[in-house]
């Protein structure tokens, strides 16, 4: 216990050598967390819509109206034709276009199906496809509303024989009833600074020792490879819990998140996430050879595929099988279960027991290969 | 600035490098890697939507109405239940996304022309998958309604009101509207930035940690020789690397590169030689590794890949993170690669961007060396 003791007291020792190390930990998840959270929003709305009205009547003007006041676009251009309109989106000004031709209204009144372009720039697929499903529905409402009107002047005997069917979905949203993305991104940029600060730290705790040559004189203290491991982690953890409680502080007071579940389980959670995670970067010094190898090792194979990979923004169920096996390693994947449950679910820990003992497991494995592997350095 | 000299620190980096063969490795290969791994796993399609049913009525016609939501690619039946108590259960665990709720005399008011309101109840935390969801949803809704409707008009011998409005939408650049077309230049610019960065961040701080620095120092050889040395390299390799995954995205996930090739070089050039100064700039504002490596990975892997444009869009974000967004070189280079790859437009569309990463590339040396100067006296 003593020598424990001693390492931790070295390993804080060092990291308050370095005057730049401490100040970054603790000051760059705040202002992390505070540019990101606002800028990772998926919502699609106020989608720059250049309108080309090219009829000028009032049925035009009216299929306008109801475009703009559906709160999915705003008109970003007002081209005076088709190809005006394309020009717009190529120069990335629109990512829609609303083309309606001479004759539209006049069409509309008479028997002719009366034609209305809608151009999309397909190089933003996500605003694209959303916009054009948005665009076909403010179609069929204003067409069902047409026909309806034109009904009216028809024969009642005539009228009594047609039923108009209509069926309406009552939609009813359980969790984030706004459909902000911001709700369910915040949290996940939370866990993302969680998880690089834990792995830059620990993954180069020991490969620095064995680059600076100190190593080989701890090798020739009694001390054993378990102390050396729990030495070298406990620090980290410590700083971790620092880190949780200025990250989770700064994400309520930013993003006014409220915390649905229990605060309690989400510390205790948030912990066991991080010693999974400063684990894994322990594992990754333990096996690295120089500090650049540490560092491109859990740059490359650790955070770079979490980053995309546990469904931070990408949905892991519309990945192919094989790389959903690969995801079940990554501790973050579990994390944000649990993270995105706690916030806007408001679940307990009875629902997340499968997370919990996976992060569990993780972190076991880790920290055992760690010290396995430190001594089979030391024979 | 003397050849020989700035060739004398290339060929001492080259020996470190050979002398490593992992990292070397990792250099030229974890870029084709993580983009085969990336590229197939990762999409924004919304399609296969987890869907559970309810179907109080049980008639010809509300399964008809189920079956329009069952053909369309959109949604997956994961569930037929029997009680509502199941529904809240299943969306807590995940289980399902959307369920659907057709209530009992579904058909017999559909068939008399009143309002049938369905229910639907949707997991809204994420809200970008739950809209679109929702929009799905209500497409299906209207559509059937519409073909009933059509129906009862014929049946009542009234023609012609069929379609009035001949609504045609059309797709430029990316017909099939694949998010692949629209992600795969974003994960390019992430893995070169990543790879580009990292191999150069610790140039200068390796040989200031292990004392060698001051052996540079005492020779004649000057900051900016020592720069280029030192980073030339890593331009081949980044080169390399960078020829690598641009074939593999236009062979293995189909993107083709719509404009010029040469046009495509140059930029990615620019956009390397920018990239490695700025590995080095950490590196000589950092007193250890592991300082640098944090302020590598603090500024560069989430900052690229929100405030790139690469799955989030500028115009969602406030004005002053916008602001900041022009201060990274991602966000100019994932702008030109787009437009060179998918828009296929000339060298005048993107002329700001090359501008903007010469200027991030001029500024991250000139601190660079600046820094090791005043470190040298």
């Amino acid at each position: 216990m003593r020598t424990i003791r001693f390492i931790i007291r070295k390993e804080f020792q060092q990291l308050r050598r370095d005057r730049r190390l401490l100040p970054i930990i603790l000051i760059s998840p705040v202002l992390q967390m505070a540019l990101l959270g606002y800028a990772a929003n998926m919502d699609v709305k106020d989608v720059p819509l250049a309108v080309c009205d090219q009829d000028h009547s009032v049925e035009s003007r009216q299929l306008i109206t109801s475009f703009l006041q559906s709160g999915s676009y705003v008109a970003s251009a007002r081209p005076a034709d088709a190809a005006a309109a394309e020009r717009s989106i190529e120069e990335g000004k629109s990512s829609l276009a609303l083309v309606i031709p001479p004759g539209f209204g006049r069409d509309l009144s008479g028997s002719r199906a009366a034609p209305v372009q809608l151009l999309a720039d397909g190089s933003d697929s996500q605003a694209a496809a959303i916009g054009l499903t948005y665009a076909t529905l403010i179609v069929s409402r204003a067409q069902a509303g047409r026909a309806a009107q034109r009904l009216s002047s028809l024969d009642p005997a005539v009228l009594r024989r047609i039923k108009a069917v209509q069926v309406e979905p009552a939609v009813r949203v359980l969790y984030n009833p706004t459909l902000a993305s911001r709700n369910f991104m915040v949290p996940g940029v939370l866990a993302m600074i969680l998880m690089i600060i834990t792995m830059v730290l620990t993954s180069q705790a020991i490969v620095k020792e064995k680059e600076l040559g100190t190593l080989e004189q701890l090798i020739v203290t009694p001390i054993t490879p378990r102390q050396l491991i729990i030495g070298k982690l406990t620090p980290f953890v410590l700083i971790s819990l620092v880190i949780i409680t200025v990250v989770l502080a700064a994400s309520l007071a930013l993003f006014g998140l409220a915390v649905r579940g229990s605060l309690l389980v989400l510390y205790a959670l948030s912990l066991l996430f991080m010693a999974s995670s400063l684990g894994i970067g322990l594992f990754v010094s333990t096996i690295a050879r120089s500090q650049q190898q540490a560092m491109m090792f859990s740059m490359f194979f650790f955070m770079m595929p979490m980053l995309i990979l546990s469904g931070f923004v990408f949905p892991i169920e519309s990945m192919p099988p094989v790389i959903q096996a690969v995801t079940y390693v990554f501790p973050l994947r579990y994390y944000f279960v649990i993270i995105r449950g706690l916030f806007l679910k408001g679940v307990s820990l009875l629902e997340l027991w499968r997370e919990t003992a996976a992060l569990a497991v993780i972190g076991i494995v880790v920290i055992t290969a760690s010290v396995l592997r430190f001594r089979k350095r030391l024979e | 600035m003397s050849g020989a000299r700035i060739a004398t620190v290339m060929l001492k980096e080259l020996r470190q490098i050979s002398r490593d063969p992992a990292t070397l490795g990792m250099l030229l290969a974890v870029p084709l890697f993580l983009l085969l791994m990336f590229g197939f796993a990762i999409s924004l399609d919304t399609k296969h939507i987890s869907l559970a049913v309810l179907d109080y009525d049980r008639t010809e016609s509300s399964r008809s109405f189920i079956a329009g939501f069952l053909h369309s690619e959109y949604f997956d039946l994961k569930r037929t239940l029997s009680r509502e108590t199941e529904i809240d259960r299943l969306l807590d665990e995940g289980e399902i996304l959307v369920a659907l709720v057709v209530p009992r005399g579904f058909g017999r008011d559909a068939a008399n022309g009143r309002r049938v309101e369905v229910q639907a109840i949707a997991d809204g935390s994420n809200g970008t998958t739950a809209a679109a969801a929702i929009g799905y949803v209500q497409a299906v809704a209207a559509d059937w309604s519409l073909r009933a409707y059509v129906r009862s008009l014929e049946r009542a011998g009234v023609a012609g009101m069929r379609t009035t409005i001949d609504f045609r939408p059309r797709v430029l650049f990316n017909p099939e509207l694949r998010s692949a077309n629209f992600l795969v230049p974003g994960l390019i610019v992430l893995i070169l930035m990543m790879s580009a960065v990292l191999s150069t961040t610790l140039s200068i701080v390796r040989e200031k940690e292990r004392g060698t620095m001051e052996q540079i120092r005492v020779s004649p050889v000057r900051p900016l020789e020592l720069i280029v040395g030192k980073t030339v390299p890593y331009l081949f390799i980044g080169i390399v690397a960078a020829a690598t995954i641009l074939a593999t995205s236009r062979l293995l996930f189909g993107v083709e590169v719509k404009g010029s090739w040469l046009d495509l070089a140059v930029v990615t050039l620019i956009f390397l030689f920018g990239c490695l100064g700025f590995g080095v700039m950490l590196s000589t504002i950092s007193d250890s590794q592991q300082v640098a490596f944090l302020l590598s990975s603090l500024l560069t892997l989430l900052p690229v890949f929100v405030l790139s444009g690469f799955v989030f869009p500028f115009r969602n974000m406030p004005l002053i993170i916008q602001g900041v967004s022009y201060l990274l070189p991602g966000r100019y280079y994932l702008a030109a690669l787009r437009a060179i790859m998918l828009k296929g437009v000339g060298f005048w569309a993107f002329k700001e961007q090359v501008l903007a990463l010469v200027i991030f590339a001029v500024v991250t040396s000139a601190v660079s060396v600046i820094r090791l100067g005043r470190q040298g006296t």
